[in-house]
């Protein structure tokens, strides 16, 4: 390099050096909070690390912002017990590294009496050894593949058993017994195709071919291709994240018209309004929760719906993930009112205790209940179908329990303290 | 079984779409040895700035124009400000464009939110039996061939192109010879720019328009870039026909998983093997075939 010039080799060595250093460099520096340092016995603090910025902000900042319509409405009704919320809660950047540091930060410094935290499975896996070695009640409310079998996490979203034991045996119903998986090749999608297979053996139905593909893609052409060769009577969709996306862009504008089921698309990322139709015509999303879910709570006047736009005017969307940060926040309140203490091991155990709540997602009359075994939620779910005007309309509701860990696994938490995932492989024969 | 037209269109879709993604990044790094790591975030500004005039109701066309302008406009501010310091300092150049795509990406969340709504691609498909294939993806190839050619026309057949090119060979001399050759520093950084802007105009209406959607771009710009080579519009055309009918055949009978490792694993291959690039192979041929006609 000594006139200048830079080789081709010395071109790739630093392009990659710098990935590197971008992948790594963005740890340290210190994130927003709001109140006092350490937690006084007259205020609880709650840790929320949601994502604002980053890759995950799209779906991140909803559950932000959810999270503290809980909190305020929360405090401008006496607070819990009498006591005001206060919250930390800086912006994790959608970065593993920083989420591990602001864990630690939150529950070692702030000594948080509760956590929020983390959009993807990744996020979670990541943090979650930092909350076990404390013991930190934590709740993780993404919908995701399901399986974590914790003493101190609640996974209260909804499982890839739960999302796609909705739609799949009502497309099955519909349309035919032949599906086609496409899914995004980690762990999230490989577990749910996993869910596929073990749900079309139980439904009659095939699993006539499978695509993984990498998060990075944006040319869905071949794709396409090997979808029209096979010509299923629908198709699964588990494709995440932005990239994914233009999957539905692409397949409208070749012409593929075959209904999809999916448990990522227009629930989390709301497609059906930011692509221009006919993208998502025909797509049948399985839910706990979307914006248009047609529930008393949800819809009316001065309903969740209302409460968050009024909060949020400018927000573009309020998605499944947020309504399960919005209803278990209001659960953790009543673990504490019932236990009488923040102290973390009782609130466990009152959560352990049978609560149930009226969440958006349930029909008037209904509560949905936390399950004391497995710390997952008996959703009530749906099934939301977009047409060609991207008009979203429900087809199909009704309650589906967590049953991996209850029937299949044992997990039994108010018995054992475990720490563990459990994946379908271990215990089915078609997710082999 | 292999079907003959969804192989072509496949290979058409991927030509197009490795050329497209590399030709600003090309131009610029193979002409002024600055690599542009924000080349991602001037792809999305072409997106951007397409995407917003549609919505804003003006007719496609029009609005990649626009996207493209924005782009051009974006690239002559950098150039200006903070490019023209680092001139012969290609790894100073590096940190520096990565901060400004750093800050490109944040600045277009900020400002515009975490997505805009998105514009349909237009013209339908093309059908063919129980198959049918994107017309647009497939006429982006065209596009992509014609922006080969009319590079290689400005830089090879313009007093513009033989300014320029004196001036990245010898500066000082080209200088010396009456070229002003800052301009025409600026006026390669902006033709790199434009063509960034022209790659995300033209594919906004087949992608989900968010702040980093420049990055899925980036390993096939690299990629082609690397294995080009030193001649910058044989290298890439080479590339993009090398490293497209790789990715349309292996996506073809194995999926788009394979596709992709197979993309990548032939340019290590011709890293290790042929250190001159492809476009070095023929230069060599060339030479070589000069030398024996002597």
């Amino acid at each position: 390099m000594t006139d200048g010039r830079l080789g081709r080799r010395e071109f790739l060595g630093s392009s990659a050096l710098v990935a590197g250093t971008a992948l790594a460099g963005c740890a340290g520096g210190s994130g927003g909070t709001t109140g006092g340092s350490a937690s006084s016995s007259d205020t609880i603090k709650i840790g929320v690390l949601e994502d604002r910025s980053g890759n995950f902000a799209l779906v991140g900042t909803p559950k932000y912002n959810a999270s503290m319509l809980a909190i305020e409405e929360i405090n401008a009704n006496g607070g819990i017990d009498g006591k005001q919320i206060e919250t930390f809660a800086p912006d994790p950047q959608s970065d593993n590294q920083r989420y591990k540091e602001l864990t630690r930060r939150a529950i070692e410094q702030e000594q948080v009496d509760v956590l929020w935290a983390g959009y993807s499975s990744a996020t979670r896996e990541t943090i979650r050894p930092t909350i076990d070695r404390h013991d930190q009640l934590y709740f993780y409310t993404t919908q995701y593949e399901g399986g974590v079998c914790d003493h101190n996490t609640f996974a209260v979203g909804p499982t890839a058993r739960q999302q796609l034991g909705m739609v799949l045996p009502y497309l099955v119903d519909e349309f035919g017994p032949r599906i086609y998986t496409i899914a995004a090749d980690y762990n999230f999608g490989q577990l749910s195709a996993d869910w596929v297979r073990v749900l079309a053996d139980e439904n009659d139905a095939e699993v006539i071919g499978e695509e993984f593909i990498p998060l990075s893609e944006t040319s869905f052409g071949s794709t396409i291709n090997r979808i029209q060769e096979a010509d299923p009577d629908f198709v699964m969709s588990m494709l995440v994240g932005a990239n994914h996306t233009s999957f539905y862009e692409q397949k409208a504008s070749s012409g593929l018209d075959v209904p999809i089921g999916t448990s990522t698309a227009m629930a989390q990322g709301y497609e059906h309004r930011r692509l221009d139709p006919p993208a998502m015509a025909n797509i049948y999303a399985g839910v706990n929760y979307m914006e248009e879910i047609p529930t008393e709570r949800n819809t009316s006047n001065g309903g969740f719906v209302d409460r968050y736009f009024e909060m949020f005017p400018d927000a573009p969307y309020l998605n499944e993930e947020a309504q399960t940060n919005y209803f278990s926040i209001y659960m953790y309140k009543q673990a504490v009112e019932q236990a009488g203490t923040t102290n973390q091991e009782e609130v466990k155990a009152a959560l352990e205790s049978g609560i149930s709540y009226p969440a958006p997602e349930a029909p008037e009359g209904s509560e949905i209940k936390l399950d004391p075994e497995t710390h997952h939620v008996h959703h009530h779910m749906w099934a939301m179908r977009a047409d060609g005007d991207h008009n979203v309309e429900a087809v199909d509701d009704r309650v589906i329990e967590e049953q991996f860990l209850s029937n299949t696994v044992d997990c039994d938490l108010t018995q054992e303290d475990e720490e563990t995932q459990y994946t379908p492989q271990d215990y089915f024969e078609e997710a082999g | 079984m292999v079907n003959a037209t969804n192989l072509f269109f496949q290979f058409l879709d991927s030509f197009a779409f490795i050329v497209l993604s590399a030709i600003g990044l090309a131009i610029i790094f193979g002409m002024m040895d600055v690599i542009n790591l924000a080349h991602g975030e001037f792809i999305m500004i072409g997106a951007y700035g397409t995407t917003l005039a549609a919505n804003a109701g003006v007719p496609l066309p029009v609005a990649i124009a626009v996207g493209v302008a924005v782009t051009m406009v974006v690239g002559l501010i950098l150039e200006r400000t903070i490019i023209k310091r680092l001139y012969e300092r290609p790894l100073d150049s590096m940190v520096a464009t990565w901060a400004v795509g750093l800050a490109l990406t944040q600045g277009a969340r900020i400002v515009f939110g975490n997505s805009l709504s998105s514009i349909g691609v237009p013209f339908g498909a093309i059908t063919y039996g129980e198959f049918s294939y994107s017309m647009y993806r497939v006429l982006l190839s065209g596009v992509a061939a014609l922006v080969l050619v009319g590079a290689y026309l400005v830089f090879t057949r313009t007093e513009f192109g033989v300014r320029a090119r004196a001036t990245i060979q010898d500066a000082d001399t080209a200088q010396a010879m009456g070229v002003e050759t800052d301009r025409m520093y600026t006026a390669t950084f902006v033709i790199g720019s434009a063509l960034a802007g022209l790659t995300g105009a033209l594919y906004a209406p087949t992608m989900a328009i968010v702040p980093g959607m420049g990055s899925s771009f980036l390993v096939e710009a690299f990629v082609a870039v690397v294995t080009g080579g030193s001649s910058v519009l044989l290298g890439t055309t080479l590339a993009g026909g090398t490293l497209g009918s790789i990715n349309a055949l292996f996506s073809n009978l194995y999926g788009t998983f394979m596709g992709k490792i197979a993309l990548l694993f032939v340019a290590v291959l011709i890293l290790r093997f042929l250190p001159g690039g492809l476009s070095g192979v023929v230069t060599d041929l060339r030479e070589r075939m000069e030398r024996e006609s002597v």
